[in-house]
């Protein structure tokens, strides 16, 4: 999948995963794509449900030795 | 557009754990889109006292009070395993290792996220503090109807 934009959240806890989320997304325009790499295995969850909070659309996980590329285009 | 959803913290408590699980839900939730609003009550205060200079009171018992409740976010023990401070440090290190923020960085966060700071004006009387005693975060200084009046619109609603 590819993205506009991404943001490396590897090695970082809830909830910091979804702040830098939520912040670089309000710099976005609707329809880009972003992508969060990340670590924490909690982010396979709070991903999809933050993005159905906020009005933007998850497109998908791949999840590669332990890292996870989490896709949500901006609503 | 329609009203944002409202979340309504009361942090109660002044222990470094517990003011970590507080800003961690508040931080969630403001970048969920919700307005988020904590309420610093009782030893709740000192999490949001200056970490700087003295804390001015009238009378004895409050300045001895004050003394040995002085606060400010990087003052916090721990709930359990504090130990005079070595658990505290050697809980630090942990989140350290995690990259996980330390209070008074998750405080200018939550702030940078628009959550609202409110400061319990009964206690200040009580414990005889003024507004100099606090950090320039607080957006304001409040009593209970203020917390009903926010609380009562809020999907979520904590004690902590």
């Amino acid at each position: 999948m590819k993205a506009d934009i991404t943001i490396d959240c590897i090695g970082l806890y809830c909830p910091m995963p979804i702040v830098n989320t939520a912040r670089q997304m309000k710099a976005m325009q609707p329809g880009q794509v972003l992508e969060v790499v990340a670590d924490d295995e909690g982010i396979k969850q709070d991903m999809p449900n933050w993005a159905k909070m906020t009005g933007n659309e998850f497109l998908g996980i791949e999840e590669e030795d332990g890292r996870y590329r989490v896709f949500v285009r901006k609503g | 557009m329609a009203e944002k959803e409202k979340m309504t913290l009361v942090l109660f408590s002044g222990e470094m754990d517990r003011a970590l699980a507080a800003f961690n839900i508040a931080l969630g939730g403001a970048a969920s889109g919700m307005d988020v609003t904590i309420f610093f009550t009782f030893w709740g205060l000192n999490v949001i006292k200056k970490n700087e200079g003295g804390i001015k009171s009238k009378g004895v018992m409050r300045n001895m009070l004050n003394l040995m409740n002085r606060g400010g976010a990087k003052r916090l023990p721990l709930s359990k395993f504090h130990m005079m401070g070595m658990g505290k440090a050697m809980m630090q290190g942990l989140m350290d290792d995690i990259n996980f923020p330390q209070v008074d960085e998750l405080m200018v966060m939550a702030g940078e996220l628009g959550v609202k700071f409110i400061a319990c004006t009964t206690t200040m009387g009580m414990m005889g503090i003024g507004k100099d005693a606090f950090i320039s975060g607080v957006d304001s200084y409040a009593g209970v109807a203020t917390y009903i009046a926010e609380a009562r619109r809020s999907s979520i609603n904590l004690f902590i």
